[in-house]
């Protein structure tokens, strides 16, 4: 999670391409006027720059998947309700996201997350305490979901390692 | 009407008071919610998302299967469950490749998706009931201040979402105005409570910063209560509170209903939050 050193890249544009493929096509739409930069209520606090991280995608700077940016995204979607030229960043951003997940590079806390949703098919532990709070309210102590269906476990696990998700960054 | 009741992760796991809510609340309306047996994750629009497009579209694709063999539609009480689940049925509906190679997967468990499922936010549901069948159920009127919460996944992208304005919407301050509470006006009312796209589980410092923002303009404005939709949201809000030891109780619209319409406290999960709601 430390800030990484960046060196110099070259635009690299079959690199460019291939966020392209998964991002969409507005990629290229995007003319920088930093609108979104502007409002980004993460780019408040954080050194989130959007419009230097679409830029990055545009020209296929291998060095974007590196950054401590693309992960400081709330994913709130304000910049995409103000671009003026229909860029869905965020669905740019999820992109980087994935192809830097598909080098190794997640936070620990984050392969936490997924490693929950392989095992039990929710992103949060259920233990004893929780069922016991359930069931002051009335409810079932078990939710109906996947917790109490041995079935919907194995569909959910079956499916998560048909797209190859227990094998990113290297997982079990 | 009936609707297939999508639970998602935080309500039932962490907030069951929002799920007990729900539950009540809609059947005193006459609205029958059919529990999706086996239901998982949505799987989440920030981390699942960030860390394989294909595992969100395929295990998303599996809930809405689930409700398309109850031939009904999905109601959701979280934004984030409507969000992917809206998004990926926006998406399987659009997109024949991706709809293929989701259904490709789908098929090694006997499920193929239809595209016919419609996904439902709970508060545009309660909104489109209307406010006459709403007074009808009402026990209790409340008199509070309340900052309204809309979040993020429940209007935006509006352009696919379609609900009400994300810049100055109105639905939600309507639904609080219906049970007797004035929707107050606060600095930044629709920025984001930066729970989301995986920030609060990598960067909880951040989250905590930009909640707390939220926080100081709710305060500033004498907010009595926090109104939110969203149970990540709510959680954040919570959370944030007791760490930096703010006072100001997070209510989701549905134990606000709840409320409204008669129903204990207790059995709504009021006391069973990190700031107890008071009422």
């Amino acid at each position: 999670m430390g800030r990484i050193k960046e060196p110099a890249v070259e635009p690299d544009l079959s690199f460019a391409n291939k966020i392209e493929k998964i991002a969409g096509e507005t990629l290229n739409l995007c003319f920088q006027c930093g609108r979104c930069t502007s409002i980004c209520p993460s780019g408040k606090i954080t050194a989130i720059r959007t419009r230097k991280t679409v830029r990055r995608a545009q020209l296929g700077l291998r060095d974007v998947l590196n950054s401590d940016e693309i992960w400081l995204c709330t994913t709130c979607y304000t910049c995409v309700e103000k671009c003026p030229r229909g860029v869905e960043i965020v669905d740019i951003i999820m992109s980087l996201r994935n192809l830097a997940v598909l080098e190794g590079k997640i936070s620990e806390q984050h392969k936490k997350v997924l490693m929950q949703i392989l095992n039990t098919g929710h992103m949060i532990p259920f233990g004893e305490g929780d069922k016991q709070k359930r069931e002051r309210l009335s409810l079932q102590g078990v939710p109906p979901t996947v917790l109490s269906d041995e079935k919907s476990l194995n569909d959910v696990k079956l499916l998560l390692r048909l797209v190859g998700a227990d094998k990113l960054f290297g997982g079990k | 009407m009936r609707y297939a009741l999508f639970l998602g992760c935080i309500a039932p796991l962490r907030y069951p008071g929002i799920e007990s809510a729900t539950r009540l609340v809609f059947s005193k309306l006459g609205v029958e919610l059919i529990d999706i047996k086996g239901a998982s994750c949505c799987p989440a629009p920030g981390v699942t998302r960030s860390f394989t497009q294909s595992a969100w579209l395929t295990l998303g694709a599996r809930n809405l299967c689930l409700a398309q063999n109850l031939g009904l539609d999905i109601l959701t009480i979280c934004n984030g469950c409507f969000g992917s689940l809206f998004e990926i049925s926006h998406i399987l509906n659009n997109d024949e490749k991706k709809r293929n190679e989701v259904n490709e997967n789908l098929s090694n468990i006997g499920m193929r998706y239809d595209g016919k499922v419609k996904v439902r936010h709970f508060a545009e549901v309660l909104y489109n009931l209307g406010k006459e069948r709403i007074e009808k159920c009402m026990v209790n009127r409340i008199e509070k201040r309340a900052g309204v919460h809309y979040g993020c996944h429940f209007l935006k992208p509006s352009k696919v979402k379609k609900l009400d304005n994300p810049e100055k919407p109105k639905m939600l301050d309507e639904l609080v105005s219906w049970l007797g509470v004035s929707s107050i006006e606060y600095k930044d009312k629709m920025a984001c409570c930066g729970a989301g796209g995986g920030v609060r589980a990598r960067t909880p410092e951040v989250a905590l910063k930009m909640a707390k923002t939220k926080l100081d303009n709710l305060r500033n404005a004498n907010a009595e209560i926090i109104v939110d939709v969203c149970p990540f949201c709510h959680l954040h809000y919570d959370q944030t509170e007791k760490t930096l030891g703010y006072n100001i109780p997070v209510v989701h619209l549905t134990q606000l209903y709840g409320y409204a319409f008669g129903f204990e406290p207790k059995i709504l999960g009021f006391e069973l939050q990190a700031v107890p709601i008071k009422f």
